[in-house]
């Protein structure tokens, strides 16, 4: 097999997750799915920055909880966020006594941190626990990429809600119910959209670059998965990448296709146009829906496809277009 | 077949990107933006108005001038509470354009900065959205200024 796809040899398995979901999240069609929801997306601290770093935290802590692991007992931890140099995870990071490696996918720095957790276990002889987590948090992301919240403007109907919350996942080799079956890093693709609004078309290439060698690679057929889940492309992406799919003689209509972005948030009554973006998002919308699913047995194998639009402001600002890439991992129940 | 198609300009993807992709109705904004733009006019004339109706001694200039500050403070005051925002998603351009948005356009940075501190944070970023509204502003008008003056010697 070529080394695009890396197909791991042990048993990677998911020993558990943990979900925390932001007040508008956890008013959404997922809402019963969630270990906690928030009322409050200032936590009574004094900005919204510290905020998400108490959420990303806590989802931390609430899967150390529910694991009865004390943190000395993890050996590492990959995460990240959207915030300049990861300042919520970063800072997350200092009250838990865990060996930390910041990561940065935009969107997709779910996938690329399970991806890495599951190598670095497949390869290990020890018995290692990891941890990866997400976080985002829709004030901060705003601030980051976009206007002050309270200036007066309009959405446009590209644009996507970004998901407040944090997602965190125990994988390790010896408890667990899910494997890592194999994961295909991303390709940074760029196709030249300029439009900062439009993140599910900068998006969709990516997805289809990574899908499509991870289909080749296996050699398996979309049909294979049971679910195949990307992160957040949004209604219009998704729609997208069905076509690209489509015209490289790949037929995800044939497939239980979705998008996180999609799930998360109901379009009609929650005003999120395109749906919902941020790591936070595919971590959310994993852990909380597509994982239970998955212990239940009503799905065997699902391909998750995390995508990122790795845009900063400063690029933005300079006219270029937006390079994306996506990670996929696949998963399968034993 | 991969190879190649990393990072290049693809017309054929975002064309089919422009048919695909959902557009703003503009009809429907634009009604939108010239009822909530009308309206916040109005409460500027029906104020002007009413200074007129009650205070005969002032004279129109000074009037003139009141109404802006009072439309200001007002704009500041619903952004303060968050309800601008909330008008302008509505009213788009009908309530950016107005002077009510220039004072939402200065406030709401300085709120959203508030946390870096008064000098690094609410000074330095007040002006980040209006800023290039004032320098075109003052730019424009010293220009203007300067033709004026020359048509003027000239006639």
């Amino acid at each position: 097999m070529p080394a695009s796809t890396i197909q791991l040899k042990s048993r990677v398995l998911i020993g558990a997750v943990a979900t925390l979901a932001g007040p508008k999240e956890s008013q959404g069609p997922l809402k019963k799915h969630f270990n906690k929801a928030l009322r409050d997306d200032l936590l009574g601290l004094t900005s919204y920055e510290l905020a998400e770093s108490k959420i990303h935290e806590s989802a931390i802590r609430y899967l150390l909880n529910k694991t009865n692991y004390m943190p000395q007992d993890i050996d590492l931890c990959i995460a990240g966020d959207l915030t300049d140099e990861l300042y919520a995870t970063n800072f997350a990071m200092r009250t838990l006594e865990i060996p930390f490696v910041g990561s940065f996918g935009a969107c997709a720095t779910y996938g690329a941190a399970i991806a890495l957790a599951a190598r670095i276990i497949d390869a290990s002889v020890f018995k290692q626990r990891i941890i990866c987590s997400v976080s985002s948090h829709f004030s901060t992301a705003e601030r980051q990429f976009r206007f002050p919240l309270e200036l007066g403007t309009q959405r446009t109907p590209l644009a996507q809600w970004t998901v407040t919350g944090a997602g965190a996942m125990l994988i390790n080799k010896t408890e667990g119910r899910i494997r890592i079956e194999s994961v295909t890093f991303g390709r940074v693709v760029d196709w030249g959209v300029k439009d900062a609004n439009n993140m599910g078309g900068a998006m969709a290439p990516a997805a289809m670059n990574t899908m499509i060698r991870h289909f080749k690679d296996t050699r398996r057929q979309p049909r294979y998965y049971d679910l195949i889940i990307t992160g957040d492309l949004g209604h219009t992406g998704a729609l997208l990448l069905k076509q690209l799919m489509y015209e490289r003689s790949y037929d995800l209509d044939q497939t239980n296709y979705t998008d996180c972005g999609v799930l998360i948030f109901d379009r009609e009554t929650q005003k999120v146009e395109q749906g919902g973006s941020g790591p936070a998002c595919s971590a959310l919308v994993f852990n909380a829906y597509v994982y239970k699913k998955l212990l239940e047995g009503s799905i065997g194998r699902v391909l998750l496809v995390t995508t990122g639009a790795l845009i900063s402001k400063t690029s933005c600002l300079q006219k270029q277009s937006i390079p994306a890439i996506a990670h996929a991992v696949s998963f399968e129940r034993i | 077949m991969l190879a190649g198609m990393m990072y290049m300009e693809d017309q054929r993807y975002l064309e089919l990107i422009k048919q695909r992709a959902p557009k703003t109705r503009h009809l429907r904004t634009m009604i939108a933006a010239f009822f909530v733009g009308g309206f916040i006019c109005c409460i500027g004339q029906a104020f002007n108005d009413l200074c007129a109706y009650f205070f005969p001694a002032l004279n129109p200039s000074t009037i003139k001038q009141i109404v802006p500050l009072v439309l200001v403070v007002l704009a500041t005051l619903l952004t303060c509470i968050g309800i601008y925002d909330k008008i302008g998603e509505i009213g788009g351009a009908g309530s950016i354009i107005p002077i009510t948005g220039f004072a939402n356009s200065i406030i709401s940075p300085a709120i959203e900065h508030k946390r870096e501190g008064i000098i690094n944070g609410v000074c330095a970023n007040m002006f980040k959205i209006a800023g290039p509204v004032l320098v075109i502003g003052i730019v424009a008008s010293v220009l203007s200024g300067i033709i004026a003056l020359v048509l003027k010697s000239v006639t």
